[in-house]
Order: C-alpha cells, then sequence, then structure tokens
C-alpha cells in the first residue's frame, strides 16, 4: 500500500543510525545552569529572582508577559549566582537566570498534581501554561494558545506529531517507544481540553517499532496511527495535516482554520507530568548526535544545561568540531560554541567535524534547473523569490508569496549553485514584515 | 492608391486637430518656477529631502509644503538659486559627508564565524549580529555601496567600507541601510576622526581588532578641546576639529585617521591635493 504524504519534498541521508537504538539516559546536573528569559515564540519572560536566592525545582523564575508567553522555571534546586544577559543560541547576549544546583534536586513543595478528571477545560489550559508548556518539536509555540481556538472554529482534530523527519534527530522516537503511557495520557488530557474525540498519531515509516507499539497501546483509547511516507518536511505542520485528513491549510491561517490542532509527542507528554504531578517543563530529551561526537546518546537534559556538559556525557568530541548546529541539520540554528545552553525547543544537538561537510563552492549563478520549485511543500517559486530579496524588490517578493514560506530548507538542500535559497526568502520575509508595520 | 493616400491623410489630418485642441483645452498649469527648479535640482532622486524624487521635492518647495534647503546633494549653491526663485533668503546648511567609523578590515578585525551566505549586510547582521566579533564594526558586504545613488562608496578587498569624501554628497542614504550604525554624517570641514565604533572596554577592543579605540585617553591629554571620550570610545569635538591632527602620531593603535592625509588601507580614493571644498555634482 502506498504511504500517506505531501507533495514536494525530499529525503536527506537520515543519520538516525547513531542513536536511534541508545535509550534515554538522565544526564547528571552540570556545575551552572544558564537559564534564558527567551526559550519560546512571544515575548520573554521577565525574571523574577535575584542574586542569591535559593530556589527548589520547579519554581517559577521568570514571569510570562502577555498572553502568548509562558513563566519559566528553575530546573533544580539552588542558588541563583546571576541574572545577567549571556550567550543565547540565537547568537545574541541575552537576559538569563544562572544557577549553581545545590545537587539535592528538591522540588518545590507547592506543586500539586491532579487528575485531570475532576479539572475543567479551562482549568487544565491555566494549568498547562502555567508548567510552561511550549511546543516541543522545535518551534517552541506557546502550547495554551494552540489549546484556545476562538469559539467560531470548530475544532475535530486533534494530530499528534510523531514524525520526527529530522535527519539524525531520535529523541521523539525514544520516548515514543519508552514512555508511551505518559505519551497517551497527555495526549487523553489535549483531547479533554480541545472537547474532540478524532486523534491520529503520525509517524514516519522509518520507524517501525514506534508505530507497533502506539498501535497496539493507542487501540483501546481509539487513538489511530497513521504510518507516513520517509521524507522531509513530513513533520511540518501544515504539510503533516495534508498528508493524514487531505485538508489544506489557506495561505496565512493557521491549521484551526480547517479545524485541526497538531501537537508535537514530547508536548504532549509534558502536559501529562503538568497535570499529574504538577511538574512544569524544566527538563526534555535532546538527541546528541552526528560524527563528532563520540558517542551519540539520547539525554534527558534539565533546561539550561550547557552542551559542552551534554557532550561530555557522551564520551566527549570525536575531533576537532566545525560545525555545532542546535536542532536537526536541515532547519536547526549553527552555534557559535558548546558554552550556549539548551533550552525548551532543543530537541537535538549535532556535531560535525570539517572532513563531514560537503565542500562548500562559491555561490554561482541560478542555473534554471528548477529542482527548488520540485522540492518545495508550499509551492513557492524559491529561486523567483530569492532574486528579488538579493535586488531588495520587496514588493515581488510578497507577490510570489515569500511569507508562506516554512523555511524548511528543501530549496538550498537542492541547490546545485549552492545559494542560499532560504536566508534569501527569509531576509525578503523580514522586509515585508518591516514595511507592514510601518504602514 | 490615391483612395489609400486620401483616406490615411485624412486621419491623420483629423487625429492631429484633436490632439491640438485636447492639448489647449486640458492643459495642465504648471507654476514656472517648479519646472526652472527641476532643472537645477541635481536629478539623483536620492530622497535626501525626504521625497521620493526631486520633481516632488521641486512641486514641495513651490506650494511651500518643504523647506527650501533640503538638498544636500545640490550644495549650498542650489539652496542659493532656489531661494533666488522663489524670492526668499537662502539659509545654506553646513555641507556634511558620511563617513565610516571603521577601519577594521579582515585582516585587522577578527570574525565569530565564517559566513557564507547572502552577500547583504543587514541579512548577516540577522545570524548572531553579524560575523565581525567587534558589535560596532564594519560588515563589508556592500549594502551602503549599493544604495549609494552617487557612486561615491567603495568596498576594499579586505572587506571595508570606504567613503569618498569628494563624491559624498551628504543624501545620507548609506546611514540608514547599514545595521551597524557605523556610518555617521560629520561636518565636511573636519578631516580627522577617530575611526572605531566600539564602546566596549579596551581590553576586550584588543582581542578583536588591531586598530580599535582602546579609550586609552592620550589623544584627550594631548588635545583637551579636540577629544571627548564616552562610554570608552574617543571622538573628535567637531567644533574644535582643527586642532585634532595634532595627536594622530600618538595613538598607540592607529585608530584616529585625517582624510586630508590619506584613506583607509586598500582604498583607491586619494585625498584631494587642493583644500577640500564642498562637493560637486558631476
Amino acid at each position: 500500500m502506498k504511504l500517506k504524504t505531501f507533495p514536494g519534498g525530499l529525503h536527506p541521508p537520515d543519520g538516525k543510525h547513531y542513536s536511534a537504538n541508545s535509550p534515554i539516559e538522565s544526564c547528571p546536573l552540570p556545575d551552572e545552569l544558564v537559564i534564558p528569559m527567551s526559550q519560546h515564540i512571544g515575548a520573554p519572560a521577565a525574571a523574577c529572582v535575584a542574586v542569591g536566592d535559593q530556589v527548589k525545582k520547579g519554581q517559577v523564575i521568570a514571569d510570562a508577559k502577555g498572553f502568548v508567553s509562558v513563566p519559566i522555571h528553575a530546573s533544580t534546586s539552588g542558588e541563583v549566582i546571576a541574572v545577567e544577559p549571556r550567550l543565547h543560541p540565537t547568537g545574541k547576549a541575552l537576559p538569563a537566570v544562572v544557577i549553581r544546583p545545590d545537587g539535592e534536586d528538591r522540588w518545590d513543595e507547592s506543586l500539586q498534581g491532579a487528575d485531570p478528571a475532576n479539572l475543567s477545560a479551562d482549568e487544565l489550559k491555566d494549568r498547562i501554561r502555567a508548567a510552561g508548556i511550549v511546543g516541543m518539536g522545535g518551534a517552541t509555540f506557546p502550547t495554551h494558545v494552540k489549546l484556545s481556538p476562538p469559539e467560531e472554529k470548530k475544532i475535530d482534530t486533534l494530530i499528534i506529531n510523531g514524525v520526527e523527519c529530522e535527519p539524525f534527530l531520535t529523541a521523539d522516537h525514544r520516548l515514543m517507544l519508552e514512555q508511551s503511557e505518559r505519551l497517551l495520557d497527555g495526549i487523553d488530557i489535549l483531547r479533554k481540553v480541545l472537547g474532540l474525540e478524532r486523534t491520529i498519531i503520525g509517524i514516519e515509516a522509518n520507524k517501525p517499532d514506534a508505530i507497533a507499539k502506539l498501535t497496539q497501546a493507542g487501540a483501546a483509547r481509539n487513538i489511530e496511527v497513521q504510518a507516513l511516507e520517509v521524507k522531509y518536511p513530513q513533520g511540518a505542520e501544515k504539510q503533516l495535516i495534508d498528508a493524514l485528513t487531505g485538508r489544506q491549510v489557506p495561505s496565512g491561517t493557521l491549521p484551526m482554520e480547517v479545524g485541526v490542532v497538531v501537537q508535537n509527542v514530547g508536548t504532549a507528554a509534558a502536559v501529562s507530568d503538568a497535570i499529574r504531578h504538577g511538574h512544569p517543563l524544566v527538563e526534555r530529551v535532546a538527541t546528541v548526535t552526528g560524527p563528532g561526537v563520540h558517542t551519540p546518546k539520547n539525554l534527558l537534559i534539565r533546561i539550561g544545561t550547557p552542551l559542552r556538559h551534554m557532550v561530555e556525557q557522551c564520551g566527549g568530541l570525536n575531533g576537532d568540531p566545525a560545525k555545532i548546529i542546535m536542532g536537526g541539520p536541515m532547519m536547526g540554528q549553527t552555534q557559535l560554541s558548546l558554552d550556549i545552553p539548551a533550552i525548551r525547543g532543543t530537541s537535538g544537538l549535532l556535531i560535525f567535524r570539517r572532513e563531514d561537510l560537503p565542500k562548500r563552492l562559491e555561490a554561482g549563478p541560478c542555473i534554471r534547473c528548477g529542482r527548488c520549485i520540485g522540492v518545495c511543500p508550499i509551492h513557492l517559486q524559491p529561486t523567483t523569490i530569492a532574486a528579488y530579496a538579493r535586488l531588495d524588490m520587496i514588493a515581488e517578493a510578497e507577490e510570489y508569496h515569500a511569507l508562506d514560506c516554512i523555511e524548511c530548507g528543501c530549496c538550498t538542500y537542492i541547490c546545485p549553485a549552492t545559494l542560499p535559497l532560504v536566508q534569501s526568502i527569509r531576509h525578503a520575509k523580514g522586509g515585508i514584515m518591516a514595511k507592514k508595520r510601518t504602514i | 492608391m490615391l483612395a489609400a493616400v486620401l483616406s490615411l491623410g485624412g486621419i491623420g489630418l483629423v487625429a492631429a486637430a484633436a490632439l491640438g485642441i485636447a492639448a489647449k483645452k486640458f492643459a495642465v498649469e504648471v507654476d514656472p518656477r517648479e519646472a526652472a527648479i527641476l532643472e537645477i535640482l541635481p536629478g539623483a532622486n536620492c530622497g535626501a529631502c525626504g521625497l521620493p524624487g526631486c520633481s516632488g521635492y521641486a512641486k514641495g518647495v513651490v506650494d511651500g509644503s518643504i523647506a527650501p534647503n533640503l538638498c544636500t546633494p545640490g550644495g549650498s549653491d542650489t539652496v542659493e538659486k532656489i531661494a533666488h526663485i522663489l524670492g526668499v533668503e537662502a539659509i545654506t546648511a553646513e555641507p556634511k559627508v558620511a563617513v565610516v567609523f571603521c577601519q577594521g578590515d579582515n585582516s585587522k578585525a577578527a570574525e565569530k564565524y565564517r559566513y557564507l551566505g547572502l552577500q547583504d549586510c543587514n541579512a548577516a547582521q540577522k545570524i548572531a549580529d553579524g560575523p565581525k566579533a567587534c558589535p560596532g564594526g564594519c560588515l563589508g558586504l556592500g549594502t551602503c555601496e549599493r544604495v549609494c545613488p552617487f557612486g561615491a562608496i567603495e568596498i576594499t578587498a579586505e572587506g571595508l567600507a570606504v567613503i569618498s569624501r569628494a563624491k559624498c554628497t551628504g543624501c545620507e542614504k548609506c546611514v540608514g541601510v547599514c545595521p551597524r550604525k557605523v556610518i555617521r554624517m560629520a561636518p565636511l570641514e573636519a578631516t580627522t576622526h577617530v575611526l572605531c565604533n566600539s564602546h566596549d572596554k579596551g581590553a576586550l577592543v584588543r582581542k578583536y581588532c588591531q586598530v580599535g579605540c582602546i579609550a586609552c585617553t592620550i589623544c584627550k591629554k594631548n588635545a583637551p578641546e579636540a577629544y571627548q571620550i564616552e562610554n570608552f570610545l574617543a571622538e573628535v569635538v567637531y567644533e574644535h576639529h582643527s586642532e585634532a591632527a595634532g595627536v594622530l602620531e600618538k595613538c598607540p593603535t592607529k585608530c584616529i585617521r585625517d582624510f586630508a592625509t590619506g584613506y583607509p588601507e586598500g582604498s583607491s580614493f586619494a585625498p584631494p591635493t587642493v583644500p577640500v571644498k564642498p562637493a560637486q555634482i558631476d
């Protein structure tokens, strides 16, 4: 039977063999946790602790500012040793709270779990927000916002994203295999919040063990599991909705427009912890992998763990690192150093040596081969938009729907002229947004 | 044959007559002063006056909606001529030029990472605040060079923007597009500048740049009137610029430059042999 999928996309060498078979391992506490205030899309949180304060694990150290924002919590117990700008995964120095762990790892006693059956949908949503839960796939969009569609939008389907189409990453795969009960419990809570029944878990066909396990476990709860063709970016929200339901999210709108809410498997698992145990989002599973890492592993890390500490838990570096990527190789962010901390959206840490990187040629002229158009999952013309961006012809780039680009990187990957297509389109998007703000 | 000539000729005559009448009947009154002013303006459509083009500015000046002394590329000559046409007194502004306050090209300033992307300063700045380790240094990817309507900016082989004092008309287009605010306006007659844009402390500046200002205050000690040091960066006090050139040799990092004696290394621009005079447009 032909597997479901979306038009466009490609399948880069996926490198999942490095870490797919290594069970999730708990990463010991580092000497210092650097917890940035900007870890989600939306307004950064505002620090509410001072140097010298003793904090407990799960205690709020920064308050949310505005609706599209979430609070931030201490990832362990210890002393606040600094509240200052520190290097952030974006490469800029941004406000952060630095905690020196006391080694006891004591939870804040005021955090109480509850039985979701006794809570209303609004109470559940409030608890999810208070726990600081954001989309764990990497985009870090606050979950409570996704769970609060306006009343006129009727949501009929919950999609759980277990695709993990980014090459090299195996964190979601291990989570589905090892913590399926936690995941399914989180799904039940999300269903209750949204007031719906129909739930589909989408998983790429290269994870047959996870598909088998969840199909069996999900049957009793009326959760459907759908195997999907192995193709990047299968796990992009709109591509996943298209593959699973055949519905296309119109340009410039959100999935709620077609009655769907998509949540990552990691998010669902975090929701379960937040409600059952009252535990906020202070740790996550991240894959530390790539040829530049001695023993690639899937680690359960505290938010704020320096990348260097994660690498040390994996036997250290293997050779000289030439490229450090937070996230997957297609959409991840290249990092300036290993002193940067892991944040809520850190699904992986990928290290390449110079010999692993393709020999990069000078970007040449576009040869009009059209490969970028063939792979674009949004049906855009990347080369045209990029050309307009280079010439600062922002209005023309907008006409070619630059704003619909999801920056998946397929066009840059496939371009034989090695043009920086995604970066050019992002440049155009920045110009369009700046223009919109001034009008 | 004859019929064709007559009919085509006839159509021509009728159309010519119609056009002639229409031209008289629907003629738009143009203030002759507007045309005269447009004639004087440089015609670069650079936008320095705040309007998109020269014709818009000419119209604005005539109907009084905009001041007559805003055409910096035209210089004082143009302002005087406009004032003469309008019958008002000319208030000319002091001529200014744009200066790149940085000499740290790729051979002198360190980089945080190797940048391989789009050759545009604004695009590079979005990635971890740009590849240069210095937070204020020139990125040298040529965004200012591309917007300059007068061809007054060049990028040296080692990646540093340099602005010709002879060709710059002071339209400020480059000032607006530079993501690092390293280009600023300065009086044309002041030729000595501290070419550094880093407010970091001296020890840090030394780590990433050989020609950055380390705020050692030697310049201020030797010419107290001509220099001020603010936030770990020395700058020339332009009212006393004539005294500034005297301390060039004393600066330990050689970040002070007198443009009258030479442009930054790698530039093809030469200092004027005669004393600097207001810019002219070819």
